[in-house]
């Protein structure tokens, strides 16, 4: 019969041990299967600096939202304080009219943050559209859906912007839409990506099979199955559409006054650096510190996403 | 390839002419008749009467519907009679033309500036990722990304004009002054400015196609050749890292375009964007429409002549498409 | 006795998000001068990770050769050497083909640059003498008009075309070992036979020691002398080629050998497959990896490892069926 050749000392085991093994419960070691919100979650645990993103980011946001709660009335002149330096009262110091600059920043946030957000709200949607429908009907309408794409991809679009404001008065609910008017063909790109491999999968075929309509097989099938790829789409959108709000409102086809965004403050502020360069430093650090954050975030939320790191 | 190169000039000539559209929707619904654009308003007191002004339309070819006026038009837009300047009367092609080597000396030096930083950093990103010095790369391209161009350049005339008074703060050159010194002197912050965010796109590509070409297989089959690390860093990766950089460049044209309107309206920089932004506050349609169809022309024409130079420089493209 | 190659105990492990992936556990296996070997095993069994562990491919991290492995070649270990001794080793000693030779070449250089740099590193040839030599090479594997395919790139050649070109770039400068992975998994059926044939040719004219690498039990009864069978990180059975074939005495082994069709077996015989998958290597089971696909388990079999059986000469199983208590 067979000759033991192996070293190991269990093979040495006698018949009493061989049998009280052979006794003993049986158990068998389940193997485990993550889910994405694991993975998401691990990966904020892990980096710390995405949390910390996450964290500077609610501040800001919440801070915006609770602006009222100032002292100051973001409009209220103080003529006895133009320009004044950060003191224990006027944290940033004053504007040229005597304005608390930390409250305007604030109140410039709310702005430039609703901006920013609705135009990601409008573009997700429009991209999301597009983007699964390009993805699932396929053939000559992917085709001309793609050209569209690639035209909305190559144009100047800040500057189609501008002269288009030339023509039309321009308010929060038209920058908006200019706005995502042409930033929705990269979320487009994205989703129809996602679509294509999503409408290979046995859960659709299976859907296919029993009979559901196209329209819900997109809804209910494939689009809640690329949730994570859409956020990572937003937060980058959001954080392009703040930069771009920024850049019109700067050279003043933006947000129009009374309002005013971050960016119009930094117009504001161009004509006071000689005098006062703390009123150029802060809004601008605010939407560098904002747009930052979003856009580690989203590239964060990739990196979980991205199933070579956790094979 | 001859397939390649049309596909792509007839994608480029598709975009165009909707652009096209686009100019002329800007004189075709500019309040006003656009026969005041070709008329001096007042100068003589002369009223024209309504025969004189008919007999001007049709000499202009503003007669007949839209897409008749289209027509005519573009046929005179092809003829180089892009209309006159209602703020300078100058014909607004050559004024155009007058502006386009300070706009296009920034820009290219921008993109000379952010290449020649860009591809460094990101070889050296892409090679040593997750140590330090990719860590401090990365970062700085976050950083780069996000902040907004014009909040630099003012916080770059802050400190090198008015604390330092290093670099003028504004303009092309000094009055009564005309060296080369000086025209770089005021070159300076507006090309760093303008290539921040390019670079830090360039930086972050190379960096990751590096990354994803260093874990190919072939880079494998060349290991298990015996080639040195460097040996297959020069000899293999390097060449295919870099030549989709070429597409990502001409990507680039876009941002480049409106990067400089911003950049030029910072420092006050005479070119195509500050003439824009005069003509648009002042609602100076003609030179709008040319402005803007010729920076589409600008930078359809900068991305074909990428997508066309990487396919020469690709074997995969080059012979693969016949 | 001294082999051409000898690994011992080899483990390796690859460091990942989720754990540590221990993907090779304890390997152990000889190969002589001008020998084929086989390496038979599922997906995900580690016998990719052992070849390349022997051309030194296994990038250190999140790769891990675990301390005491061994991997002998001609009596020197392979794991001490420093880079320029690897360099030296590889392409000159031991050379290797890939399973995908459109990802295994580099798409952006002609195939004559791409084995006259071999070439050109291991020998003193100057550039023409190399390409005379790519020349012969790429005529040796079956290509035919060579002069004008060294001037082509990677994606002008058909499949079959490619991984020739593949084993001529492995065959220069005469290895002594000869690696393939998978090299006929991503072609066509017809042309897995050729490259087969080829391989076996070139084996008997250059006396060259071959590890063939596959999961396709078929590819191996025509060209392996010894057979190597792994699960989980582990080898389960050796032996020569006939006694695998015929005497299988690991359960493994043996759900395998029924799961290939054959021609010399009665035609109502039915084709069986392994229920289950194979264990996760991040955490391995204590005992025999594969006690929960087997229909021979035994409690003993979850809770220990099992020891190594010979049975005729050089033919060993790890199986706890074979200890004396075991019922029968």
């Amino acid at each position: 019969m067979a000759k033991l050749v192996s070293p190991l000392t269990q093979a040495a085991i006698n018949a009493e041990e061989f049998a009280k093994v052979e006794r003993e419960k049986s158990y068998v070691e389940a193997s485990f299967e993550r889910g994405l919100l694991h993975h998401l979650g691990k990966a904020l645990k892990d980096n710390k600096l995405a949390l910390l993103c996450l964290i500077i980011l609610c501040i800001i946001i919440f801070s915006s939202v609770f602006a009222f709660l100032s002292p100051y009335d973001p409009d209220a002149m103080d003529v006895m304080l133009k320009m004044a330096p950060p003191s224990a009262e006027h944290w940033f110091g004053t504007d040229e009219l005597g304005r608390d600059s930390f409250t305007r920043a604030l109140y410039g946030g709310r702005v430039s943050l609703t901006v920013g957000f609705a135009a990601m709200v409008v573009s997700v949607i429009i991209g999301t559209t597009v983007g699964s429908i390009s993805g699932y009907v396929g053939g000559t309408v992917d085709a001309v859906l793609m050209r569209i794409v690639d035209i909305f991809q190559s144009v100047p679009s800040l500057l189609l912007i501008i002269v288009f404001f030339s023509f039309v008065p321009n308010n929060m609910m038209t920058l908006v839409v200019m706005l995502a008017l042409f930033s929705w063909s990269g979320v487009a790109r994205i989703v129809r990506a996602q679509t294509l491999t999503l409408k290979e999968r046995d859960f659709v075929i299976a859907a296919k099979t029993l009979g559901v309509s196209h329209p819900m097989i997109i809804l209910k099938h494939i689009i809640p199955n690329m949730t994570t790829q859409i956020i990572v789409a937003a937060s980058l959108s959001v954080a392009s559409a703040i930069l771009d709000e920024s850049a019109l409102s700067f050279l003043g086809y933006g947000v129009a006054l009374p309002k005013s965004s971050w960016g119009s403050m930094l117009q504001n502020a161009q004509q006071y650096i000689l005098y006062d360069p703390l009123l150029a430093l802060i809004p601008g650090a605010f939407i560098l510190l904002t747009v930052l954050c979003l856009n580690i975030l989203g590239d964060m939320l990739q990196h979980a996403l991205d199933p070579k790191l956790h094979k | 390839m001859k397939k390649f190169v049309l596909k792509r000039f007839l994608q480029m000539a598709l975009v165009w002419i909707l652009v096209s559209m686009f100019a002329f929707a800007i004189i075709y619904f500019a309040p006003g008749d656009p026969l005041y654009m070709y008329m001096t308003p007042g100068a003589t007191g002369h009223k024209l009467t309504e025969a004189e002004l008919q007999a001007m339309r049709e000499s202009l070819g503003l007669t007949g519907n839209v897409f008749q006026q289209y027509a005519a038009w573009a046929q005179k837009m092809m003829h180089g009679n892009w209309g006159i300047s209602i703020q300078t009367k100058e014909n607004v092609l050559s004024l155009i033309l007058g502006k386009l080597p300070c706009t296009m000396g920034l820009m290219g030096a921008s993109m000379v500036l952010s290449l020649i930083i860009a591809i460094p950093l990101g070889l050296i990103a892409g090679t040593h990722k997750n140590k330090l010095s990719d860590n401090i790369i990365s970062a700085l391209t976050y950083v780069g990304v996000s902040m907004p161009a014009f909040w630099l350049g003012i916080m770059l005339v802050i400190i090198f004009s008015m604390q330092l008074q290093w670099l003028p703060s504004s303009g092309m050159r000094s009055i009564g002054v005309n060296t080369t010194w000086d025209l770089v002197k005021h070159a300076i912050m507006p090309s760093i400015v303008l290539s921040m965010n390019n670079m830090a796109v360039f930086v972050r590509y190379i960096r990751s196609n590096t990354i994803t070409q260093m874990e190919e297989e072939y880079v494998l089959t060349a290991v298990s050749k015996g080639i040195s690390k460097k040996g297959i860093m020069y000899g293999q990766v390097l060449k295919n890292c870099m030549l989709p950089v070429i597409t990502v460049v001409g990507s680039r044209f876009g941002t480049l375009v409106t990067g400089s309107f911003i950049v030029e309206s910072v420092f006050n920089w005479p070119g195509l964007g500050t003439l824009a932004m005069s003509a648009i506050n002042n609602r100076d349609y003609p030179v709008v429409m040319g402005i803007t169809m010729f920076s589409c022309t600008i930078l359809l024409l900068g991305n074909f002549l990428a997508d066309i130079l990487y396919g020469f420089a690709d074997p995969r493209i080059k012979i693969g498409k016949e | 006795m001294s082999h051409l190659l000898e690994v011992k105990d080899l483990k390796v492990s690859y460091h990942s998000y989720a754990g540590e992936v221990q993907s090779v556990r304890g390997v152990n296996f000889t190969v002589d001068t001008g020998e084929s070997v086989a390496i038979v095993g599922e997906s995900g069994c580690g016998k990719s990770v052992t070849a390349k562990t022997i051309m030194g491919l296994i990038q250190t991290p999140p790769g891990e050769i675990k301390k005491g492995s061994q991997i002998l070649f001609e009596g020197k270990n392979l794991l001490d050497m420093n880079e320029k001794e690897w360099q030296a080793y590889r392409g000159s000693d031991c050379a290797i083909v890939f399973q995908d030779a459109l990802a295994a070449l580099n798409p952006t250089l002609t195939i004559g640059r791409q084995i006259t740099e071999k070439i050109m590193i291991h020998t003193d040839m100057n550039k023409e003498d190399a390409m005379k030599e790519a020349e012969r090479l790429l005529t040796l594997v079956g290509i035919p008009n060579p002069a004008k395919r060294l001037k082509q790139y990677p994606h002008e050649f058909s499949g079959g075309m490619r991984q020739r070109a593949m084993i001529a770039i492995a065959l220069a400068c005469q290895p002594k070992l000869l690696i393939a992975d998978e090299p006929t998994t991503a072609l066509d059926v017809t042309i897995q036979a050729d490259i087969i044939d080829l391989l076996k040719d070139l084996q008997k004219e250059f006396q060259m020691a071959v590890i063939m690498i596959t999961h396709d039990l078929g590819i191996v009864a025509d060209i392996a002398t010894k057979i190597v069978v792994m699960y989980a990180g582990k080898v389960v059975e050796t032996g020569s080629n006939y006694d695998v074939f015929y005497n299988p005495r690991h359960p493994y082994t043996q759900a395998l050998l029924r799961a290939v069709p054959r021609l010399d077996v009665e035609e109502d015989q039915e084709l069986e497959s392994i229920e289950g998958t194979p264990p996760n290597m991040i955490a391995p089971p204590a005992g025999c990896a594969f006690c929960t696909r087997c229909k021979h388990c035994m409690k003993i079999c979850q809770k220990m490892e099992p020891p190594t059986y010979e049975f005729e000469d050089g033919h060993t199983a790890q199986c706890w069926l074979y200890h004396e208590y075991a019922q029968k």
